[in-house]
This record gives C-alpha cells, sequence and structure tokens, in this order.
C-alpha cells in the first residue's frame, strides 16, 4: 500500500487534536457530554456575552501534564493562553482561546513500530485550547441559512503536534495509531473518533533526498485511521504529478473527499488566514509547580511499555503474547484481575487471547463488555487447573455462561462455573477404571487401528484416542487416555 | 515604519469591516499618527527583558486562577436564545456558512 515513489522522499508531520475527558468545559461549568440537544450545553462563557470570563478547569490541566510525562516531554512552568482570532458563526467570541508561543507541553516523542521496524517520532508540542461549535446545514441550505450548535464550544482539547518525522503514509497512521492507544490509555481521550474526539491533521510535502523540505499542504480534520492513510496516500501522488509535469506545490490547506478519495483545495496562503495571536488578558500564566507534577505523575497509571516487560518477567508471558494483553488497559486490568484471582498465569495468557478474544470479536465486543468477568473466568481455569474439566468441557462450560451472564448475579463464581459444569455434565472423567472400561471397548472395536499401530502407524494412536474422547463424550481426561491408551497397546 | 492603503484594506478584510475610501484615507492617516508614537517606544532596547505576558504580573507574582472539572451549569437554552434573532429546533440560525 505504501510505496516510497522512486526518487522521491516524503515528508508528513501531525497535528492531532485530541478532546480531554473531563466532565467540563475547559473555561465553564457546562457538560460535555456527546450527543445532547442543541444548546442544551452551553453557557453564557460558550456563548461569549458580554461580562463572561473564562475560569480554566484544573481536570484539563492535569489531563495535559499527565500527556507530558507519559511523552517525555518538558511540563512549562509557565504557559501562557493566547488569542487566536477568526471570524466564523460557531466561534461567537471571535477569537478561539488557545496557546502560541508558551505551550504547557514542550517536546517529547512517540514510539512507533512499522513492519517489525522502531521508529521514534519527535514532539514539538502539545497546547490546551478551546474547540468551537458546530454549523449544520443539512435541510436548513434551501432556506439560505445555516444552524449553530454551540454545545461543543469550549470542549477542552489537546493539541499534539509532531515534527516533520515521518516519511510515508504507513509511518504516519503507526504515530495516530500509537498515540491514540496511548492517550485512551492514560484515560485522558475516550478516542472515539465518530464523535470527533481524535482528529487529525497532516501536513505533507516531497522532495529530492537530502534536499531542502519541500512546499507542504495542510490535510484537515480526518477522522479515521483509514481516511489518513488514503488523504496522505492522494496528496503524495498529486504533489508528485504537479512537479513532474513541471508545475510547483502551492501551500495551502486541503480537505479530503472520502467519497471521493481525493484532497481538494479549501483556501491557498495568499488568503490565509492571519489570526493575529495575543496574550488574552482575561487569563493569567498558567503556572504549574513541581509538587503538582509530583502529584500527577503518582496517579498516573502504569504505561504498556513497562508493563508489558512486568508481565514477561512476573508472568513468564512471551513478548507477543503480553503485547496482546497490554493491547488496552481493561484487557490488562482483566489478565491481572484473573491472576491475581488465582488462575494459572499462562494458562489465563493462553485462554484470554485465544477463546476470550474470539468470542469478543464475534460478537463485536470490547472487553468492558465481556459477560464473563474476570472472577467467574478465573475460576472456570481453576477447574481445568484441578482437573475437574478438561479443555473441550470448559470452552462448553465458558459458552454456557457467555450466553447466560444474568446467573452470574448473586453468586459466587466458583458456584457459578461448577453449576453450569454439574447441569451440563461436563465433569471430566478421572477415574482410571472409567476409562480403562472404555478404552477396552474402544480396542475392540477398531482392531484395524490396532493392528495398524502395531504395524507401525503413529497415526493410528491419535485415531485411537480421538475414538475413546468420543465415547467419553469428549469428557475423558486425555492425559490419562493417552497414558492407558499407550499402557494397553504395548502390553 | 509607515502604513499604505493596502495595509488599511487587509486590516479591514481582516476584522470585517466595509470603509469607503473616505474612511480609508481617514483611517490611514490616524494610525500612521499611532504608529509613530510606537515608534518612539520601539526605540527602547528590550532585548535583555522577558516579555511581559500580563499586566498584573508587574504588581505581582498571581498564578492562573483554577476550578475543578464539576459540572456546574443546567440547561438554559430558553433564556440564552431569547435575544437570537432567528432560531429553530435550538439552533441558532445564521446566514449561510459556505465551506
Amino acid at each position: 500500500m505504501s510505496t516510497t515513489p522512486a526518487g522521491w522522499e516524503v515528508v508528513i508531520g501531525l497535528e492531532t487534536h485530541t478532546q480531554l475527558s473531563t466532565a467540563s468545559k475547559i473555561f465553564s461549568g457546562s457538560a460535555t457530554t456527546f450527543g445532547a440537544a442543541p444548546n442544551t450545553q452551553a453557557n453564557v462563557v460558550d456563548l461569549a456575552l458580554p461580562g463572561t470570563l473564562p475560569v480554566m478547569n484544573r481536570g484539563a490541566v492535569e489531563k495535559a501534564i499527565m500527556f507530558g510525562l507519559a511523552v517525555n516531554g518538558t511540563i512549562a512552568p509557565h504557559s501562557v493562553f493566547a488569542r487566536k482570532n477568526y471570524f466564523y458563526p460557531d466561534l461567537p467570541k471571535g477569537y478561539q482561546i488557545s496557546q502560541f508561543e508558551l505551550p504547557v507541553v514542550v517536546g517529547g516523542k512517540v514510539g512507533i513500530v512499522l513492519d517489525g521496524v522502531e521508529k521514534t517520532v519527535q514532539l514539538t508540542r502539545a497546547h490546551l485550547e478551546e474547540d468551537a461549535g458546530k454549523s449544520l446545514h443539512e435541510g436548513l441550505d434551501t432556506m439560505g441559512v445555516s444552524g449553530i450548535d454551540l454545545n461543543r464550544a469550549g470542549t477542552p482539547l489537546l493539541e499534539i503536534v509532531t515534527e516533520p518525522d515521518m516519511r510515508s503514509a504507513a509511518e504516519a497512521v503507526a504515530y495516530a495509531k500509537a498515540l491514540h492507544g496511548l492517550v485512551t490509555w492514560l484515560g485522558i481521550c475516550d478516542g472515539n473518533m465518530q464523535e470527533g474526539s481524535f482528529r487529525c491533521d497532516a501536513n505533507v510535502s516531497i522532495r529530492k533526498p537530502g534536499a531542502p523540505l519541500g512546499t507542504r499542504c495542510e490535510i484537515k480534520n480526518v477522522n479515521s485511521f483509514r481516511f489518513l492513510e488514503r488523504a496522505i496516500e492522494y496528496e503524495i501522488r498529486r504533489q508528485i504529478e504537479l512537479i513532474e509535469d513541471g508545475g510547483r506545490v502551492v501551500q495551502e490547506t486541503r480537505l479530503y473527499d472520502a467519497d471521493r478519495d481525493e484532497t481538494r483545495s479549501m483556501r491557498s496562503k495568499e488568503d490565509a488566514m492571519d489570526y493575529r495571536y495575543f496574550p488574552d488578558p482575561d487569563l493569567l500564566p498558567l503556572v504549574i509547580d513541581a509538587a503538582w507534577i509530583e502529584r500527577v505523575k503518582s496517579a498516573m497509571p502504569e504505561l504498556f511499555e513497562p508493563m508489558r516487560e512486568r508481565f514477561m518477567s512476573q508472568y513468564g508471558l512471551s513478548m507477543y503474547d503480553a503485547g496482546l494483553l497490554t493491547s488496552s488497559r481493561s484487557t490488562a486490568r482483566y489478565y491481572e484481575d484473573v491472576v491475581i484471582l488465582g488462575a494459572d498465569a499462562s494458562l489465563a495468557a493462553k485462554w484470554i487471547t485465544g477463546t476470550l478474544f474470539a468470542r469478543l470479536s464475534l460478537d463485536g465486543l470490547n472487553i468492558d463488555r465481556c459477560p464473563v468477568n474476570s472472577g467467574i473466568f478465573a475460576s472456570l481455569l481453576k477447574r481445568i487447573s484441578d482437573n475437574t474439566i478438561n479443555s473441550t468441557g470448559a470452552k462448553q462450560v465458558f459458552e454456557n455462561l457467555w450466553n447466560a451472564p444474568q446467573n452470574q448475579d448473586g453468586m459466587r463464581s466458583l458456584q457459578s462455573v461448577d453449576n453450569s459444569i454439574a447441569k451440563h455434565g461436563l465433569e471430566q472423567v478421572s477415574d482410571t477404571g472409567a476409562i480403562e472400561k472404555i478404552v477396552d471397548d474402544v480396542l475392540a472395536a477398531n482392531q484395524k487401528s490396532v493392528d495398524e499401530f502395531k504395524a507401525g502407524k503413529e497415526k493410528a494412536f491419535q485415531s485411537l484416542v480421538g475414538q475413546v474422547m468420543k465415547a467419553s463424550n469428549g469428557k475423558a481426561n486425555p492425559a490419562q487416555v493417552n497414558e492407558i491408551l499407550k499402557k494397553k497397546l504395548s502390553g | 515604519m509607515s502604513l499604505t492603503s493596502d495595509d488599511i484594506h487587509r486590516l479591514a478584510k481582516l476584522a470585517r469591516i466595509n470603509i469607503t475610501p473616505v474612511e480609508t484615507e481617514r483611517t490611514l492617516r490616524e494610525l500612521n499618527n499611532i504608529f509613530s508614537m510606537v515608534e518612539t517606544l520601539q526605540a527602547v532596547d528590550t532585548a535583555h527583558l522577558v516579555p511581559l505576558c500580563h499586566p498584573i504580573a508587574i504588581i505581582q507574582e498571581m498564578p492562573l486562577r483554577l476550578r475543578d472539572d464539576a459540572v456546574t451549569e443546567t440547561n438554559a437554552r430558553e433564556a440564552n436564545m431569547v435575544n437570537a434573532p432567528q432560531q429553530e429546533n435550538g439552533l441558532f440560525l445564521v446566514p449561510k456558512v459556505l465551506e
């Protein structure tokens, strides 16, 4: 998909608007809940009524600090809010409160892995700002009007800006995914791209290797990883064709149209905005002292890289399994809960990455919505370890518990599992006498396989094991079956 | 530094103000007067000074006041929209915006 065109080097930088998951807005006490009826979450500050003043949300600052710590950036002890001036109906003040010369986070880096190769993307900065409202046109344009909903106005954003470090669309997507993973892991952003909680702008230019940077175009507001990749791919092709045909790239802002899979000019540099930034006199400098940073640091969740390392050393997991189990904080929590509740660590890893993941994806569920809770799951695994059930039986119990989660209410988890085992008669048969009897019957009925085995056909043995398991309705202890069969056949 | 009438037109455009040729000329004259005062200020060497972000910092160190992250507002749409010249289904209506 992502090929570097011969003779050209692609240079990409990303600006990502992450919506901070605070309960209230950045400068007012209005709610930030998505999907409320228009203008029901916009108060006098959000509407910019005369005489109102912004008061900064401590929670938004803390989330910015947490981000800065997680990417090893510098938390500015002193940062300043500025007014970014432009006119648009969904921006009632006529300016957006943002940060310009002195942002809250300076520098930092995000690691990405693409096709097994690790790379670091340097961050330039991350700054706090407010979101604008929403303009609606549908059903209104025939009346020659647009509708304005200011519920989103004043929602806190952290705009994260990279250096022009990425060299392909695939790298840009890998970075966007890594960043998305990080902010959702930290819990500072819900990561919902459809609702606009995580939006990317891409700056794209091309040059001959070693040449100075080419003229860049900015692709605005891409809200899916797939569209980000396609928009950048399209833009690279457009710029190369333009230059190879003797033209030149004009610095401009372009919009990606997913329906046509192309980018279109929105505005060129000539009529680009002059935002006339200046420090907002309504807001004093934001001061963050070392003690505050320490408090935020101590409340921070363990990050996935150290957690992955810990899973490998503490639970003896492979890098691959440890990676899967730390793919989200809730997955990691589920795994550790199961282990803490007494399940064997490697059995738990095998069952969660196998059976549980498969079942979740079949129902399109996130682990947060898993109908089998960690307590029940741990109990199920304990029953495998103590030989009450074999893995075939356990899969059935799992399926039964998945489909009847209401039975878990008010019942202790081990009891639920045992009830399900008893109800469906799935106890493993470990009684030697009983298994010997089944084996004898199977051997008597399958003389051909016995002869084949004695003639040296190893496959015949597996077929006999299968017959015994079948005859026991899948309930015989497979290890014992193997042992008894071997004994009888060699006897 | 002296402004030209092109600068005045650009500023007017950014501020979304329509000005007549007579007003352009008067504004140019007035702004140039102001700029000559600014030039006097610019003669001062400020290289060794930290930019002042807020005038109150001259008087005392005062950090930004913060509030807890809590929802304190309830829906007041009806009152908030009393002055809207045009509205429909809870939306403020404005002259059509073209993207």
